[in-house]
C-alpha cells in the first residue's frame, strides 16, 4: 500500500500572520505546515477503509510526544492490519508504521527474542513484541509502553534507571585469580554452569521490573534484574569467597533481596524463562548463610 | 538545532558489539581514554544473535596452522594470507581471554570449555556456550566495559566522518565524527585524537529475507565509502542454509554440528542422495549447502515449494537441551514447531557480509585515523565463503589489534596494502544505467568531495569536525522540512530486487536488471522526506538516514556481482559456472569517486609467513 504524500507547494509567506511580539521563522512557519498535513493525513489514513473484506486486527495503540502539538496530551491511536498467520505484534505495528503513521515510534532491531528492545504492555501484560504472536490475543490488541517508566515518545521508555540499577550491582566478572597461562582456563563444573546458566540468559529488557510492584513503590529497590545479575556472579565458582562475600554486601542492603516479597510477576513475565524469584530466594538463603558466618 | 556542543577523546568507536566493546577495551589497556557511539545500547548489538560458536585451535591435536589451512580453502582461495594467520594465531589466546572475563562457555567434565565441529573445519574446533554463544559474548564483554568504565554514547546514531578533503583518498585523515542522539535530536562532533574505529556490523538489511537485525544498515560501511575509502569484495554475500522461512531467525549450524540431518519433501537426505557434498553431507560448508538446498526446491522436491526439513529428533531431547536448548525455543515462537517432535521448516537467508571497508591486518583503512574492525570490515579473511564459527574470532582479534594500533603502539609494517596504490588493475565495466551521484540533503556528502572542486584543502581537525557538523545540521533540517516520499517504500523496493536479483544464484540479466531499478530508487530518494517533526526519538528520520546507505551499498554488491563472471564460494553466476583462478583470483574494489563508483581490482596475497596456500579444487 502507497503513502504517496500530495505534492504541496510552499506558498506559507501568504498565510503568515504577523506576530505582534515576534515574527515566526520562516522554518517554524514550515514545520508547522507540515505537522498539518501529517495531522490531515493521519485523519484521512483513520477514514479510508482499505482492509474491508480481508482478515484483520485491530491495534489501539498509545501515543505520546511532547515535541510535537497536538501529541503531547497522551491518547490512543487505532490501526488496522491485515492478519496473517505466525504474524507478531511487532510485525502489526511496523505494518502500521510503514503503511499507516511514520511516526508511530517504539524500539525494536533483532526481532528474535535476544536484543531485549522492545519489551511493551501488550494486552495487560508486559512481553516482547517480536516474540508474541497476534494469535494467542484478543482483539483489539492493546499496546502500551512499559509501566513504571518515564514515556519518552509513544512506546519508547527511558531505561536509564534500568541500566543504573545493573550497574549497582558490580556487573562483572571479577575473579580473584587467573591461571599464569593466558592460554589455560579457569575451569568451571558442569554442575555450576547448570546454576548460573539461565542467569546468564537475561537480555536487559525490563519486563520483570515493570512488572514488579515492589520496584514500582521503591524506587531505590534493585529490582529482579539487577539481583538475577548478582546471583549470576555471586554463585559462580570461579570468583572466590571473598568476592562472594562482597556482592552479598551489595545485595543485603535495605533496598536489596529482602524487599522483594516473592509475588513471582517477575518470572511470570521474563521472555528468557529465567526463574528470577528463586534466584532471589536462593540469594537470601545465601545472605543469611553469610551471616551467621559473623555470628 | 545547531550545536555547540563537541566531545572529544583519544580514540572514537563507533558501535558497540564483539568488535566495538573488544576495540574499546584494548585502547583502553594501551592507555587511551576511548568512547564508545552507538546507535543501539550495547547489548542491543546483534552479535547477541550469534549462536554457533568461537574457532580457536586451543586442543591437542589442532593447530592454528590447520584452521588457518581450513579457513584459505574455505575462503575459495579469496582470502589474504596475512589476515588469516592473524586470525587463527590470536584466536586462541583471545577466546580464553573471554575465559577469564567469565564467559558463560559450554564445559567437558573436566571443566575445560567444550568445542564441537563446525562446518568445513577438519577439527572440531568450535568453542561454545549453548547455541547463545554470541549473547555470552556480547554480554560478557559489556561487562568488562562497564568494569573499566570505559564511556559509552549510547542511542547516538553516527551520521558522518570527519575527513580531510585532500584530492587523493590515500592522502586523507580522520579525526572524528558526527552523532545525533536519538533521544533528544541533538547533532554533535566527536573529535577523535588519535583515532576513530569503525564497528558497526552487517548490512543484511539490503535483502528482505535476512537474519540481520532491523539496525543492521551498514552505515559505517557507507560512510566510510563515501569518504573515499574503498568497499573489498562486496558481491560475496553469506546466505547461511538454515533460516525460518516465515522470519529469517538463524537455526544455528550447531545442529548440524550435533548431527542434524537435512530432508527434503520426498524424505530424502539430499546432501548424499543428490550427490551435493559426498564426504561431509550436512556440514559442507555454507555455500555448498545453501545451493542444494534452493536446487532441491527448485526441481520441485522442496515442501511447499519453499524450504526443506532440518531434523534433529534422533539427537535426543539430553543432548539438545545441553546444546541447543536455545534453537527450542525460536522454532516454537517463531514458526510454532516443537524441534523435540517435529523438524524444523528452513531455507536459506542472508547472513553476513564477506565484503566491506578494505583494511589492512590491523584494521587500518588507507584513510590515515580510520580503522574498520568486525562484520564491516574486510580484512580479508573470509574472501568468498565464510566458515561458521569464525566470525566471532574475527570480531575480537581484529577489534584487539585494531584498538591497540590507534591508541599508538607500535606494529610491524602490514602486508596488506590499503587504498588505490601500488599493485591494481582498472576494471573494465559498463553499466546500464549512470550510478552513484547524490544524497538527500546534501550536495556534498563528505569533507573530502571538496577540494575536487579546485579548492583548498582543509586540515585543520577542529574546522574539519565543525563543517562536517554543518553538513548534518543542514540535511537534517532539509529532510525535517521537506515532505515527500516515505523511506519505507524506497527500502522496500531495494530489499525486493536485491532478493530477487542478487541472491544465492545470479545471471547477467538479473543483475542488470537489479542495477537499473536501483537507481530508480535513488532518484525516489531524491524526493524523500520525513513526516514525523518530532525532534524526540524520530525513527522515521533515523531510518530515512540508513536508506541512503542501503542504497549504496546495494549498489556496489550488485556491480562487484555483474563484473565478477565467474563462480566461487556465495558467488555462483549461471553464465560461467566454474572457479576462473586464472582471471578471478583477486579482489573487487569499489571508490566512491566523486559521485562516481569506480570499480577496481588487486590480487589475492596467497603468501603467508611460512608458505604459500596453492588454490586447490574445494570439495567436501
Amino acid at each position: 500500500m502507497s503513502t504517496q504524500v500530495p505534492q504541496q507547494t510552499d506558498e506559507t509567506d501568504a498565510e503568515t500572520e504577523p506576530d505582534a511580539e515576534e515574527e515566526p521563522s520562516k522554518g517554524d512557519l514550515r514545520r508547522e505546515k507540515k505537522a498539518e498535513r501529517a495531522a490531515e493525513r493521519e485523519r484521512e489514513a483513520a477514514e479510508a477503509d482499505p482492509l474491508a473484506g480481508e482478515d484483520t486486527r485491530e491495534l489501539k495503540v498509545f501515543r505520546f510526544d511532547p515535541e510535537v502539538e497536538g501529541k503531547q496530551e497522551p491518547r490512543f491511536d487505532e490501526f488496522h492490519v491485515p492478519f496473517e498467520k505466525g504474524m507478531t505484534v511487532l510485525d502489526a505495528l511496523i505494518y502500521a508504521r510503514d503503511t499507516y503513521d511514520s511516526s508511530l515510534t517504539f524500539r525494536h532491531s533483532c526481532r528474535q527474542a535476544v536484543c531485549g528492545s522492545d519489551a511493551m504492555f501488550v494486552n495487560g501484560q508486559q512481553r516482547l513484541a517480536c516474540k508474541t504472536q497476534l494469535s494467542d490475543l484478543s482483539d483489539p490488541v492493546r499496546i502500551e509502553p512499559l509501566p513504571h517508566a518515564d514515556v519518552r515518545k509513544d512506546l519508547v521508555v527511558d531505561m536509564q534507571h534500568f541500566y543504573d540499577q545493573m550497574d549497582a550491582v558490580e556487573p562483572y566478572f571479577d575473579a580473584d585469580e587467573l591461571p599464569e597461562d593466558e592460554l589455560e582456563e579457569q575451569r568451571q563444573s558442569r554442575a555450576n554452569r547448570e546454576t548460573v546458566k539461565m542467569s546468564t540468559r537475561c537480555i536487559w529488557c525490563g519486563a520483570c521490573m515493570s512488572s514488579c510492584n515492589i520496584a514500582a513503590g521503591d524506587n531505590q529497590y534493585l529490582g529482579p534484574a539487577a539481583l538475577n545479575k548478582a546471583y549470576r556472579f555471586a554463585m559462580d565458582e570461579r570468583e572466590g569467597e571473598s568476592r562472594k562475600r562482597e556482592r552479598l554486601e551489595i545485595i543485603e542492603q535495605e533496598h536489596g533481596v529482602w524487599r522483594c516479597q516473592t509475588q513471582f510477576s517477575c518470572t511470570e513475565v521474563c521472555p528468557k524463562d529465567i526463574p528470577l524469584t528463586e534466584h532471589i530466594q536462593e540469594l537470601k538463603r545465601e545472605a543469611v548463610k553469610n551471616n551467621l558466618k559473623f555470628w | 538545532m545547531a550545536s555547540n556542543t563537541t566531545y572529544e577523546h583519544d580514540v572514537i568507536v563507533v558501535g558497540a558489539g564483539g568488535a566495538g566493546l573488544r576495540a574499546a577495551i584494548a585502547a583502553q589497556e594501551a592507555g587511551a581514554d576511548v568512547a564508545i557511539v552507538s546507535k543501539l545500547h550495547p547489548v542491543r548489538s546483534h552479535t547477541g544473535a550469534a549462536e554457533g560458536g568461537i574457532n580457536a585451535a586451543i586442543r591437542d591435536g589442532d593447530s592454528w596452522e590447520d584452521h588457518a589451512y581450513d579457513t584459505m580453502k574455505g575462503s575459495d582461495y579469496l582470502g589474504d594470507a596475512p589476515a588469516i594467520e592473524a586470525l587463527c594465531r590470536e584466536s586462541p589466546k583471545e577466546t580464553i581471554q573471554l575465559e577469564h572475563w567469565g564467559m558463560a562457555f559450554s564445559r567437558e567434565e573436566d571443566g575445560t570449555v567444550s568445542q564441537r565441529p563446525f562446518g568445513g573445519l577438519s577439527f572440531p574446533r568450535t568453542t561454545y556456550a549453548g547455541a547463545e554463544t554470541g549473547h555470552q559474548l556480547l554480554h560478557t564483554m559489556y561487562e568488562q566495559v562497564v568494569k573499566r568504565g570505559i564511556e559509552v554514547y549510547d542511542e547516538w546514531h553516527v551520521m558522518n566522518l570527519a575527513v580531510t578533503d585532500e584530492d587523493d583518498p590515500t592522502d586523507r585523515s580522520c579525526h572524528g565524527v558526527v552523532g545525533y542522539e536519538i533521544r533528544s535530536g541533538e547533532i554533535a562532533g566527536f573529535r577523535a585524537r588519535d583515532g576513530v574505529i569503525l564497528a558497526t556490523g552487517g548490512m543484511g538489511q539490503v535483502f528482505d529475507h535476512t537474519t540481520n537485525a532491523v539496525a543492521n544498515t551498514g552505515d559505517g560501511v557507507a560512510m566510510a565509502y563515501r569518504a573515499g575509502v574503498p568497499m573489498e569484495d562486496m558481491e560475496f554475500i553469506q546466505f547461511h542454509p538454515t533460516t525460518l522461512p516465515s522470519t529469517g531467525v538463524l537455526i544455528s549450524e550447531g545442529v548440524r554440528g550435533e548431527g542434524g540431518i537435512l530432508y527434503n519433501g520426498e524424505g530424502e537426505r539430499f546432501m548424499f542422495e543428490h550427490g551435493y557434498a559426498n564426504n561431509d553431507g550436512e556440514l559442507a560448508s555454507r555455500d555448498v549447502v545453501a545451493r542444494a538446498e534452493l536446487t532441491e526446491v527448485n526441481e520441485g522436491r522442496g515442501i511447499e515449494d519453499e524450504y526443506v526439513h532440518l531434523d534433529m529428533r534422533h539427537l535426543g531431547e539430553d543432548r539438545i537441551l545441553d546444546r541447543l536448548e536455545n534453537i527450542l525455543h525460536l522454532a516454537e515462537d517463531f514458526e510454532g514447531v516443537d524441534g523435540l517432535e517435529e523438524p524444523m521448516p528452513v531455507k536459506p537467508g542472508q547472513h553476513y557480509a564477506m565484503g566491506g571497508i578494505e583494511t589492512n591486518e590491523y584494521g587500518q583503512t588507507c584513510v590515515d585515523g580510520l580503522y574498520a574492525v568486525g562484520e564491516c570490515a574486510c580484512a580479508s579473511v573470509h574472501g568468498a565463503n565464510r566458515l561458521g564459527g569464525n566470525a566471532l574470532p574475527e570480531l575480537i582479534v581484529f577489534g584487539k589489534l585494531a584498538g591497540h594500533h590507534a591508541a599508538g603502539e607500535e606494529f610491524e609494517e602490514p602486508e596488506i596494502e590499503t587504498g588505490k596504490r601500488g599493485d591494481y588493475e582498472d576494471a573494465d565495466f559498463e553499466a546500464p544505467v549512470t550510478l552513484g551521484e547524490r544524497a538527500a540533503g546534501a550536495d556534498a556528502e563528505s569533507t573530502a568531495d571538496a577540494a575536487a572542486d579546485g579548492g583548498e584543502a582543509v586540515t585543520d581537525p577542529d574546522a574539519v569536525l565543525e563543517i562536517a557538523v554543518d553538513r548534518e545540521v543542514a540535511q537534517v533540517e532539509e529532510l525535517l522540512e521537506g515532505d515527500g516520499v516515505n523511506h519505507a517504500e524506497i527500502r522496500s523496493a531495494v530489499q525486493e530486487t536485491m532478493t530477487a536479483n542478487v541472491n544465492v544464484f545470479r545471471e547477467e540479466e538479473g543483475l542488470k536488471e537489479a542495477l537499473v531499478d536501483l537507481r530508480e530508487a535513488r532518484d525516489r530518494y531524491d524526493d524523500v522526506g520525513v513526516s514525523d517533526p518530532s525532534r524526540t526519538f524520530n525513527t522515521d528520520l533515523l531510518h530515512t538516514l540508513e536508506t541512503r546507505n542501503i542504497l549504496d551499498i546495494a549498489e556496489a554488491l550488485t556491480m562487484g556481482a555483474l563484473a565478477r563472471n565467474e563462480f566461487r564460494g556465495a558467488h555462483w553466476r549461471k553464465e560461467n559456472q566454474i572457479r576462473d583462478d586464472e582471471n578471478w583470483l583477486k579482489h573487487t574494489l569499489i571508490s566512491w569517486n566523486d559521485g562516481d563508483p569506480d570499480l577496481w581490482y588487486r590480487p589475492v596475497i596467497l603468501e603467508g609467513e611460512n608458505k604459500r596456500y596453492e588454490p586447490k579444487v574445494r570439495s567436501y
